[in-house]
């Protein structure tokens, strides 16, 4: 998402907006918000961690060991094994590829729809409006884990359908969110210019009023794949998730619920990374609002 | 005022009748007949098509939802598939525990919330303010199942202080309470630090001092009663989401409520139970919207008056 200078200005000056390049954005970052900067290293690490996971362990996904099984944390298992003898650090490197894709692929997906839906609502007005935004409410009226519960218990369980009920939970906020911007952004003089000279309407939402929507959806995406984070560990705690062979990090805990009192890491160590990988998208969706999009904050 | 309220009343209803509509729907186009899973693999055809008749499955989607709508209605939410008793009888008794927990956790959020809301404030970027905020951080990010257990673990399994699960006794409520409610208290405490922060640093809070009054007489009297305004509205939205968000928290430490009735419906693949137990904890959000609307309208005289 590079920017040349030429479009920044072509912001309206109600907006405090001055943003630059990747570059200039994690400069800033680095110098002004620390906590971001090093948020967004810990899931640069998560995500090499997720990637090389059969470099970093000498034990494979599945590998039993039944001779040490709920073995306490030690030199040769460092996190511990669970019921079946299996290496728990090794098993968490391996869930986090599931949890951070259950992060990040719905996020996208409810962005991409959310979007759409909000910048149509916003830019038609009229039926198209109302029909949208009646819609979003409906789905805002459920708490988030029941609707999910409910959309999965119709589709069953898998990891698409974990997507796509991550996806049908999310978008409407995003929708209104984005709505509201577009709503803001028609009024200024050079959409206005731009509908004067002739520009159709697709040409406008996405050459005009896509791209400055693009801070605003970058912070949303941010804040947004930690909540997916958790409401995919939500559902997989509640044993309606991620189904086996898969681990994801809320899975883990699922299964590691029964030796809770004899076996804590079971459950703690996933725990403790879901915490921290929730942390550091949070820190540093808090440190890009500050940074891009200033007039967020209230949210 | 009156009628902008009864406007969002009235929006309030067809949003529920949507709700209504749209479960009723989800819950039927899930393959596989319900009476088959409820009288098990082994009975014959015409047994099967007798309930279906009986349970009114044959007849068209509609005539059955206008049936299941006029029921709810006279509080008539069909009878549970998998515990062969009437919804609303279950309900009714799961509901205590859930109000309980969430009156409780309530508290525990608002005391907690406002207190250290408070505190930071007034004594802002100190020591206490950053352990406060962070304190409300860490609430507002963990997921809800890993602080009841961490809870579970270490305050009712280690030091055995309180009882490790049920609902027998005023002392089980106690951890519940605070894992549900450590979120909501991250959201209060977070939300009077900054509306406290900007009314400090308005004109008529300048005044007040120049008066003469004493600080604490500024900070109840002129700051405290307008910070309060977005608090208390928050507090209504709160309440209700807790009263009906306690899935995971019953679930974990065994409460027989209705979040853990919602998760028995659901693995039961019991669909009036589900049905009347989401629309329940939606109905509690919408009335828990409203009410916060009404709040804000009737707290605020330039609302009021506006309207």
């Amino acid at each position: 998402m590079r920017r040349t200078p030429k479009q920044a200005s072509n912001v309206g000056p109600e907006k405090e907006f001055r943003a630059g390049g990747f570059r200039d954005v994690m400069r800033r970052l680095i110098r002004h918000n620390k906590l971001a900067a090093f948020s967004a290293a810990v899931i640069l690490l998560l995500i090499l961690a997720a990637a090389l996971a059969p470099v970093l362990t000498p034990y494979g996904e599945t590998d039993m060991d039944l001779t040490c099984r709920l073995a306490a944390p030690s030199a040769k298992h460092l996190l511990g094994t669970d019921e079946g003898g299996r290496d728990i650090l090794t098993r968490m490197l391996y869930g986090s590829r599931i949890s951070l894709l259950t992060g990040v692929v719905p996020t996208l997906m409810s962005m991409a729809l959310g979007a759409m839906l909000g910048m149509l609502a916003g830019f038609r007005g009229g039926k198209t409006d109302t029909v949208i935004m009646r819609t979003a409410d409906v789905m805002l009226a459920f708490p988030s884990i029941l609707l999910a519960m409910v959309i999965m218990y119709t589709m069953g369980d898998g990891l698409i359908n974990v997507f796509l009920t991550l996806t049908l939970v999310n978008w409407a906020e995003v929708a209104r969110i984005v709505r509201a911007e577009t709503l803001r952004l028609k009024k200024s003089e050079y959409i206005e210019a731009a509908r004067v000279a002739g520009v159709s309407r697709p040409r406008i939402i996405l050459r005009h009023i896509l791209p400055n929507c693009m801070p605003t959806l970058i912070v949303l995406f941010t804040l947004n794949v930690p909540t997916a984070i958790m409401t995919e560990s939500s559902l997989s705690f509640l044993g309606l998730g991620i189904q086996p062979p898969f681990a994801s990090w809320g899975r883990m805990v699922n299964t590691g619920r029964k030796y809770l009192f004899n076996a804590p890491w079971l459950c703690f160590a996933p725990g403790a990374a879901i915490m921290v990988c929730v942390l550091a998208f949070y820190f540093l969706g808090n440190g890009l609002r500050d940074t891009l999009d200033p007039h967020l904050q209230d949210r | 005022m009156l009628n902008s309220l009864l406007r969002r009343a009235g929006q309030a209803c067809v949003v529920l009748l949507a709700v209504a509509m749209l479960l009723f729907v989800m819950l039927r186009i899930v393959p596989g007949n319900p009476v088959t899973t409820m009288m098990g693999e082994h009975a014959d055809s015409a047994t099967i098509e007798r309930m279906t008749a009986e349970m009114g499955l044959d007849q068209p989607i509609y005539v059955q939802f206008w049936k299941y709508l006029t029921g709810a209605l006279r509080g008539d939410f069909g009878t549970s598939y998998s515990l062969k008793k009437p919804v609303t009888q279950l309900m009714a008794a799961a509901l205590g525990n859930t109000v309980k927990l969430a009156v409780f956790a309530s508290l525990f959020a608002w005391i907690v919330g406002i207190g250290c809301g408070l505190l930071a404030a007034l004594r802002k970027n100190s020591l206490p303010d950053r352990l406060f905020m962070g304190f409300s951080l860490l609430g507002v990010s963990m997921p809800v199942f890993i602080t009841a257990m961490v809870l579970q673990y270490v305050f009712a399994f280690r030091l055995r202080w309180l009882p490790i699960s049920g609902a027998d006794h005023w002392a089980s409520f106690v951890l519940p309470a605070v894992a549900l409610g450590w979120n909501s208290a991250g959201n209060i405490s977070r939300l009077v630090r900054s509306t406290l922060l900007d009314i400090l640093e308005e004109n008529y809070i300048d005044t007040a001092r120049a008066k003469g009054r004493r600080p604490l007489g500024v900070l109840t009297r002129h700051a405290l009663r307008n910070a309060m305004l977005p608090v208390i509205t928050m507090m209504a939205i709160q309440f209700s989401g807790l009263l009906s968000g306690a899935v995971i928290t019953e679930t974990v430490f065994s409460i027989n409520g209705i979040g853990q009735l919602t998760v028995q419906a659901i693995t039961g693949r019991d669909i009036p139970l589900m049905q009347g137990t989401v629309l329940f904890s939606v109905t509690v959000v919408i009335l828990g919207n409203l009410l916060a609307d009404c709040l804000y309208s009737v707290l605020d005289p330039r609302i009021r008056k506006e309207a």
